[in-house]
């Protein structure tokens, strides 16, 4: 659905360069949830932005549903970004619309007359939980609300695809976690690809398919999310469930890529007659599933056989101790 | 010892008063029925000529101000030597002082009007001091629109004179309309001052009858007279205001 090729861009400040993107590679497929993670200054920002082209790429192309935007400028750059919806950090909310106001205007832009947009606007505000608040402004609403007229405003032109400009940084645990079921839920009713970027682990955790780790301009590691914690030396799986950071020579990281209905750990010890000592570790819903990383020492004249087994059941092995 | 003889005693206790500050008060009330019809007929040129000068304010310097916004870096339409030419110029009019800037214009004035007399020839300096004043509170207030939203706009397709339209001007509505308090006030003084070439109005009225003719009490009319209109003209548009704020 999104289609990015060698995206470079450079920002030429007073007196140095900044490259925000040296080539970057995006490829999101359709329906599937996309996170970017990484700090502030990563180039995160600037690649969500090229994706509608609000910044150009110095070099790349992008294209979304198959058509490059790279080379449109003018009324088929416009009406192409109308087929691309946006949410942002700080909602960028008119203050001077009503809720019912703000979730009109890209209709009013598209030039939808007035009957067809008021339609729209109820859909739109019941489908983000909002009816009763059409008529409130912006002014009036806490973040979260804020936030979902923001996304009936994103939808408003029923576009295929969602930006999300790190849509829940602004708000609370509780408002976001509600935040990120909707987008979610509207992915799995609406079909929508969504693009998001952010800074928090948890985002990717919760609700993403895909990911991408970004660290200065480039993706470091970038796939499906499980895959990628089942990839050895993974960022995104250390990212996800740091350990203590203390091995000896028979200390191992075991990495549970999927959910697992068998006692692997006691079925190690009795047939292998190793010693088990777990050092730390972590389980967590990511993606739909159960994944798990733990940290252990593992001891005993059948350690080597004992670690094969544990692969040969899909787990990811790794020494800690080198 | 008798109610009679009293009676010269307050005629004089009245006639003192005269002199002190309440007796002053007195006669000047005494004198307002009489001055009230060239102080009304005044405070009318005087509102015609603000309301006059205040339109073509915003008529050109609403556009200006947009202007300088949207030629400037990161503007709508970067245009650093557009925007550094409007803004000297800008400039120019702001550095004058209101009362050599009428004289300065007096040949635009005559061409215009055909006279350089009167509160419609005091129309042109007062529209051309105001409209660089008004300009640059109207790219104040523009500039104080989030950035975050007319990059919202942007992103979802809206043409650039659009944005001017239904995001920036609406969203600065308040600082726009305080930036119109603060002109017309302003205009309320500079009229005063045309009043002291032959421009009409209460600055008029105070100069050659307070001033030339030593009439106190004109004096403190068109004072008071003043006073009054901005008063209005600041509370109707703090109101204003504060309702849009409400929002």
């Amino acid at each position: 659905m999104i289609d990015a090729v060698g995206l470079h861009k450079v920002y030429r400040l007073k007196k140095r360069r900044v490259t925000a993107l040296n080539g970057v590679d995006l490829r999101v497929e359709p329906g599937e949830i996309y996170g970017v993670v990484g700090q502030s200054g990563a180039g995160k920002s600037t690649l969500l932005r090229t994706v509608n082209l609000l910044e150009r790429p110095d070099a790349g192309t992008v294209r979304v549903a198959g058509e490059d935007l790279t080379s449109l400028r003018g009324a088929g750059l416009r009406s192409a970004r109308r087929r691309i919806g946006m949410v942002h950090q700080h909602f960028a909310l008119l203050a001077s619309r009503t809720v019912a106001g703000n979730v009109a205007f890209p209709l009013e832009v598209a030039g939808a007359g007035r009957a067809e947009r008021r339609a729209r606007v109820g859909e739109l505000l019941e489908l983000v939980g909002l009816a009763d608040k059409a008529r409130a402004h912006p002014s009036q609403l806490s973040g979260g609300q804020k936030q979902r007229v923001g996304i009936a405003r994103a939808l408003a032109s029923r576009p295929d695809v969602l930006l999300s400009d790190e849509a829940t940084s602004a708000l609370d645990p509780a408002t976001t976690d509600s935040i990120l079921a909707l987008l979610r839920r509207l992915r799995d009713e609406l079909g929508l690809t969504i693009l998001l970027i952010t800074h928090e682990m948890d985002v990717i955790k919760r609700i993403c398919d895909s990911a991408a780790i970004m660290e200065e301009g480039e993706f470091r590691e970038s796939g499906r999310v499980l895959d990628l914690i089942g990839t050895p030396g993974s960022l995104l799986a250390r990212s996800l469930f740091p350990l203590p950071d203390r091995g000896g020579p028979d200390t191992v990281v075991v990495t549970y890529p999927r959910s697992y209905d068998e006692p692997l750990m006691s079925e190690l010890t009795r047939r292998f007659d190793v010693d088990v000592n777990i050092l730390g570790g972590g389980v967590e819903q990511v993606a739909g599933q159960s994944v798990g990383r733990l940290i252990v020492d593992l001891r005993g004249a059948r350690r080597a056989q004992a670690l094969s087994y544990l692969a040969e059941h899909g787990l990811l092995v790794e020494e800690a101790g080198q | 010892m008798t109610s009679h003889a009293m009676t010269p005693a307050l005629t004089l206790a009245d006639a003192s008063a005269e002199q002190g500050p309440l007796g002053a008060v007195a006669s000047f009330l005494r004198a307002w029925p009489e001055m009230w019809p060239s102080l009304w007929l005044a405070t009318l040129d005087t509102v015609y000529m603000v309301w006059w000068a205040s339109v073509f304010s915003v008529l050109v310097g609403l556009p200006l101000g947009v202007l300088l916004v949207a030629t400037d870096r990161g503007g709508l339409v970067p245009a650093p030597f557009v925007r550094a030419l409007l803004s000297a110029i800008v400039n120019i009019g702001r550095s004058l002082p209101f009362i050599v800037l009428m004289v300065a214009v007096l040949a635009l004035t005559r061409f215009l009007v055909g006279t350089t007399l009167g509160p419609t020839a005091a129309i042109v300096p007062l529209s051309i001091g105001a409209i660089p004043f008004f300009a640059r509170l109207v790219e104040t207030a523009l500039r104080e629109v989030d950035r975050g939203v007319v990059e919202a706009a942007h992103a979802m397709g809206t043409r650039r004179i659009t944005i001017v339209g239904k995001v920036m001007l609406p969203e600065a509505l308040p600082g726009l309309i305080a930036g119109l308090v603060m002109t017309v006030v302003t205009l309320i003084s500079y009229s005063a001052m045309a009043g002291a070439i032959g421009g009409g109005g209460l600055g008029d009225l105070a100069i050659r009858e307070g001033y030339q003719r030593f009439n106190d009490h004109y004096l403190w009319a068109t004072v008071i007279l003043l006073i009054v209109v901005v008063q209005v003209v600041q509370s109707l548009g703090d109101l204003w205001v504060r309702r849009l704020a409400r929002r």
